[in-house]
């Protein structure tokens, strides 16, 4: 039991330490850092963040990202460095504009399409309801 | 009435919107390039094989040229090889080669294997440059006008299909403008 714990600690010290580390000055900047990359998209495998990714171009963008954060440019303006290049794909939360509106409001219509479903829905049975028992009260 | 009709509505709309999937599902995960219509992004690198010459963006203009980006661990890179030599070999465009986070040693192996068809490759080792292009997966292939305004870019392998319908109209259509 004992061996098979620490084969298990060592393995994951193992992927912790595959990782690059990256210094910072203070730790709220490592807290922005880590909040900035776990919003950002990795391009190369596409359902993993920037935080999570281990392919080489998410460590180079890491360490890119670090070095800008380090030179203290703010977090619009490493996102922009990262839009212009890559574009709105690797924002998970994309700025709503023309052609991302969609992608915001389908959501929203969807609920209201729901809500105005179940509103009638319920007013007609209710209505049926209330017909029934007068029905059976005359 | 309407109720009648509304589940066959929603069968239609949900048709449309999974044929629309099918459609694009080969292309899901390729990003469009926002660098399309723009002017390329500045570089100066060595070329590979010469590390004392540098090129940068500047020295590529007053013709339209394809940049190829390929590195030797790139097994799509090889598989794709055939056309871009023969693109390079018809002369219709000059091909240059962008060896995207590769070893030197490596990639003049792998030109010396396959052959080299590139005018010449940018050593782009620590692959900065590549970010600048928003290159995430080689091979990728931009195709840049005779002002350094890149008007098409290639995810993935080239094949003759897009030299043919993609390369080969742009580069027409830019010679009336200059």
């Amino acid at each position: 039991m004992k061996t098979l714990f620490t084969v298990i600690l060592t393995m994951l010290t193992s992927v912790i330490l595959a990782q690059e580390p990256l210094v910072f000055d203070t730790t709220e900047q490592e807290a922005r850092f880590i909040k900035l990359t776990t919003e950002l998209r990795c391009t190369v495998c596409q359902n993993q963040n920037l935080a999570d990714s281990d392919a080489p171009l998410a460590q180079d963008l890491r360490k890119e990202i670090h070095k800008m954060m380090l030179a203290g440019q703010n977090n619009d303006q490493i996102t922009t460095f990262l839009v212009d290049r890559y574009g709105d794909f690797v924002l998970y939360r994309p700025a709503m504009k023309g052609n991302t509106l969609a992608l915001w409001l389908i959501p929203g219509v969807l609920l209201g399409i729901g809500a105005i479903t179940v509103f009638f829905t319920v007013r007609s049975r209710n209505r049926k309801l209330t017909a029934q028992r007068q029905e059976g009260s005359n | 009435m309407i109720g009648r009709l509304l589940p066959v509505i929603i069968f239609l709309a949900l048709g449309v919107l999974l044929a629309f999937g099918l459609k694009i599902a080969d292309h899901k995960t390729e990003i469009p390039s926002p660098l399309i219509g723009k002017q390329m992004p500045a570089f100066s690198l060595p070329v590979l094989g010469q590390e004392e010459t540098m090129v940068s963006d500047q020295d590529l203009l007053g013709k339209p040229f394809l940049i190829n980006v390929w590195a030797s661990w790139c097994p799509t890179c090889r598989y794709e090889h055939p056309v871009i030599t023969d693109l390079a070999e018809s002369g219709i465009v000059r091909v240059i080669g962008l060896n995207y986070r590769d070893e030197a040693a490596d990639a003049q192996q792998w030109l010396r294997r396959f052959g080299d068809p590139y005018d010449f490759s940018l050593a782009d080792l620590s692959g900065r440059t590549g970010i600048d292009f928003g290159v995430y997966a080689a091979p990728e292939s931009f195709l840049v006008d005779a002002r350094g305004i890149v008007v098409f870019k290639q995810i993935g392998a080239m094949t003759p299909e897009i030299i043919e319908q993609e390369i080969i109209p742009r580069l027409q259509s830019g010679s009336k403008v200059q």
